[in-house]
């Protein structure tokens, strides 16, 4: 008997066909109503339902009562058992929260679940990497590479890893922008953390994040390139994500994968650092910053990494700034730049021009800097 | 009056014999071939023949090999070979960067006549002077398509050749004592990958670079990375998207100010013979794909050959031994008295057959002949990238370059996000139709691509037939998109579990590995 969870947003989606850019926030939604919107997420996840019910018998669907679940299951024809505990009308990201761990602890093989960047973070909050999920896309805002393609695609991934047809596992980006900035024309993305979905390249957002899924063993070979470089004069600032985590991995280092770790002589420095502690520490050694963009945005200063402030940047001068990246994830820029915003624009200004990327072992790319 | 394939496509079934791996059809006590037991009068003349191999380099058991009967491996080898959608068989257009094309028969009884096949690598060089006379002129001929000095005939495929030229720029610089400081070779991601890949096994770093807004390598970026650190530029041009960089002078000019080597990868020089030359654009090495552009056809259609040229000051690095010709005597010979060679990178002298059906097939051809080939695939090319974009749902990469040279990559972005049909589902569509398709090399720089390369040997009608074809997939795509979801349907294999490449663990390339890992087909163990 296959197992699965399914939370809906119901309201994911409203703000943007009333052009809101979100929904994120009480008062949005209110005006979203006022201005007409309806909810689109109940449609799309019964777009997403429809591919599985070819499993219909062996099938066991828990979800959330009314609008965040039952409602859609009942639609398709599926039996579900109704988790208790969760309103049934004007949820909150509380009751998505709840939810997805009520859900987790049932012991589900798969937790589907529809919305936008907002939803995808509170999932993350709830149950971090600790069970593989599947967005289905209904949301505004879709940054987070944790979405498939379509809804559809989404009912299909969920099939094929069912069934065992796929079995990689990999830990994608949760992404979400400011809506605030947003609204005023500012895209502020900001990485979360990660969370693990079932891989299969023609199911999955492609823009934002690498598609081969050869991509952990390009992360072992760069980190092999980096760790066979480092000089003993130098402290190593290791900068947050799946690309840089490869190098402490392959160390034998614990890691932070949202923070900024320190490595010395291949010995950890320091975990999780903040800017001053940073600071602190580069005072007494020469440092290289090891950093790598965020998939499908190209930011590599400015977003999930501000401990590393203009500061801590220009004490660690220009020349000593190593940027990696998969050659998957320059794939997923489309061609546009690497970006930084330090919040300081003369920084910013110094760090335009070319840059070499490790994309692999031995292997460098040159690309573009703007700000 | 013949049918219209535009109009109605050919009902096309592809043979399945659900073929076993020849070792799984072992019949134990069957046997093809009895070999005669050995003359006693041998045996007392010269011994047993084993006992003078050491005793440790005896093998302790008798291979595993499988025991059949000649019908049952010619039965075998036949399924196989019906299973195959081969060069022959279909319009094959669409394998982008491989110039297939029609190779004349003719040539293939050349290669296959006793002359050839029953020679020994190891005869004397008087009893091999028809054959030594081949290659110095296949030489010759390479030496005025490509205006470079002198060639090796030894590398054995297209990554062969990169190595074997990455071997001459160490022994290069080495010469110069520089060996240590260059140690960075420069390509485009839109070259052959092997561009990047064979130099870094001669410890090369690769540095590579991305292209402009128009397509063409980032000129910009290029000059920030060009030092006394380069020891090459590699690069292919036109690229895969088939974009000929204007600029290629500038490029080999800025690389030689820096003291470094210029290498032009020819692997697809369908679109160049007779119109452009490695020499004229300042490269200092180049190599070719015989089996690409010269009469063998590529991938699985058999060996390869990636011959290797380069300029005077370069020649003395070539492999051992180069064949050549004793005026006075008038005699072909080989030449192995070259103290500066990078030595040998191949058994013997080179993949004979290939080499002897490029010589047949330039022979045939002429000068104007070769022009022509490029002349016409450049048409076919252009009237097809004409024709397909005209179709709904597909670009191609950088539309502002209208013109290209040999092959055209596309994409199906629009296509996908209209339909939700990939590229992926079309190229198994395709195979319904008889005939097949590549996406692109990795990384998709373009998505949803599909690489398009109509060589001379095409029709307009076959041409014509192949874009209907893709014209009912993409009907379909917007109609009915579950069709292709579920496509092929008349294909001798199926759906493939991707999977397995990616994964090591699962690769059962040898029948020892395969046992070791599977109960049987794709049950791991």
């Amino acid at each position: 008997m296959y197992k699965i969870g399914l939370i809906v947003n119901p309201i994911a989606g409203m703000g943007g066909r009333v052009g809101l850019k979100g929904t994120d926030g009480r008062e949005i939604l209110q005006k979203a109503k006022s201005l007409g919107a309806i909810s689109l997420s109940p449609k799309r996840t019964s777009v997403a339902l429809r591919p599985l019910s070819v499993i219909q018998d062996n099938l066991k669907l828990i979800t959330c009562p009314g609008d965040m679940g039952e409602n859609e299951t009942i639609s398709c024809g599926f039996v579900s058992d109704i988790i208790n505990g969760i309103k049934s009308k004007e949820t909150t990201f509380a009751d998505t929260q709840k939810a997805a761990r009520i859900i987790r602890d049932r012991g589900v093989d798969l937790l589907l679940f529809a919305g936008g960047d907002g939803t995808a973070r509170d999932i993350y909050i709830a149950i971090g990497t600790t069970l593989p999920v599947i967005g289905i896309p209904t949301g505004v805002k879709i940054h987070s590479a944790v979405f498939a393609s379509s809804p559809s695609k989404a009912g299909e991934l969920s099939l094929l890893y069912l069934q065992k047809k796929i079995h990689k596992l990999r830990e994608v980006e949760v992404m979400d922008i400011d809506e605030q900035a947003f609204r005023n024309g500012i895209v502020k993305a900001r990485l979360f953390g990660y969370l693990k979905i079932p891989y299969e390249r023609r199911c999955i957002q492609g823009g934002k994040l690498g598609s081969s899924p050869s991509e952990e063993i390009i992360q072992k070979a760069i980190a092999d390139d980096i760790i066979e470089s480092m000089n003993n004069d130098f402290l190593y600032i290791i900068g947050p994500g799946t690309t840089t985590r490869a190098i402490m991995q392959r160390l034998g280092l614990s890691c932070t994968l949202l923070g900024v770790d320190a490595v010395y002589r291949k010995e950890l420095k320091g975990l999780d650092l903040g800017e001053s502690e940073l600071l602190k520490l580069i005072n007494k050694e020469k440092a290289k910053l090891i950093i790598t963009p965020i998939g499908g945005q190209g930011y590599i200063f400015g977003r999930g990494n501000q401990q590393l402030s203009p500061q801590v940047i220009r004490k660690v001068k220009k020349e000593n700034i190593i940027i990696i990246a998969t050659c998957n994830k320059i794939v997923s820029l489309k061609g546009f730049p690497l970006l930084v915003d330090t919040g300081d624009l003369s920084l910013d200004r110094e760090l335009n021009g070319y840059v070499q990327i490790v994309t692999n072992y031995h292997e460098r790319a040159v690309y573009r800097v703007k700000f | 009056m013949g049918m219209n394939m535009k109009t109605k496509l050919r009902n096309y079934h592809a043979v399945c014999w659900d073929e076993p791996i020849i070792y799984e059809l072992d019949r134990n006590g069957e046997r093809a071939i009895l070999v005669p037991e050995v003359d006693k009068k041998i045996t007392e003349s010269v011994g047993d023949g084993i006992s003078s191999i050491p005793k440790s380099m005896r093998r302790k058991n008798v291979p595993q090999l499988p025991a059949l009967s000649q019908p049952q491996v010619l039965r075998h080898f036949l399924h196989l070979s019906q299973e195959n959608l081969g060069v022959d068989l279909n319009i094959d257009i669409g394998q982008g960067t491989c110039t297939m094309k029609y190779s004349p028969k003719i040539n293939e009884q050349f290669a296959n006549s006793e002359k050839i096949t029953e020679m020994h690598p190891y005869q004397d060089e008087s009893t091999s002077q028809g054959l030594l006379e081949i290659m110095y002129k296949t030489e010759q001929l390479f030496k005025e398509i490509s205006g470079l000095d002198r060639f090796s005939l030894h590398p054995g495929g297209g990554a062969h050749g990169i190595y074997t030229i990455s071997s001459i720029i160490q022994a290069y610089h080495k010469s110069c004592g520089e060996e240590g400081k260059r140690n960075e070779i420069i390509t485009t991601i839109f070259s052959h990958p092997a561009d990047a890949a064979a130099p870094r096994v001669k410890g090369y770093k690769t540095i590579i670079i991305y292209p402009d807004e128009n397509g063409c390598p980032d000129i910009e970026a290029f000059k920030k990375v060009v030092s006394e650190h380069t020891a090459a530029l590699l690069i292919t041009n036109p690229e895969d998207t088939g974009i000929y960089n204007s600029k290629i002078a500038e490029f080999t000019k800025i690389v030689h100010n820096f003291g470094g080597l210029c290498g032009y990868d020819q692997a697809n020089a369908n679109g160049l013979l007779g119109i452009t030359r490695a020499k004229e654009a300042n490269f200092d090495l180049s190599f070719f794909n015989l089996h690409k552009t010269f009469s063998s056809p590529h991938g699985c259609g058999g060996p390869g050959s990636g011959i290797v040229g380069v300029t005077n000051k370069l020649a003395k690095f070539l492999p051992v031994p180069v064949v050549d010709y004793d005026k006075k005597n008038n005699k072909y010979f080989l030449d192995y008295d070259r103290p500066d060679s990078i030595g040998k990178v191949k058994d013997f002298y080179g993949v004979i057959p290939v080499i002897l059906r490029a010589y047949a097939w330039i022979m045939s051809l002429g000068t104007e002949g070769l022009r022509e080939v490029s002349n016409v695939a450049i048409l076919n090319n252009n009237y097809t990238m004409k024709k397909i974009l005209e179709l709904r749902g597909v670009s191609m990469a950088f539309p502002e370059h209208k013109h290209r040279i040999e092959q055209v990559r596309y994409s199906w972005e629009k296509l996908s996000k209209e339909t939700g049909i990939t590229t992926e589902d079309i190229q198994r569509r395709i195979f319904d139709f008889g005939t097949h398709y590549w996406t692109s090399h990795e990384p998709w720089l373009i998505p949803e691509p599909f690489t398009i390369e109509p060589s001379e040997s095409y029709s307009k009608d076959d041409i014509d037939e192949f874009i209907a074809i893709l014209g009912q997939i993409v009907k379909e795509a917007y109609e009915d998109p579950k069709k292709l979801k579920n496509a092929p349907y008349k294909s001798s294999v199926h759906h493939i579990d991707h999977e397995v490449f990616d994964d090591p663990s699962k690769w059962a390339i040898t029948w020892r590995a395969y046992k070791k890992k599977y109960n049987g087909y794709f049950q791991p163990k």
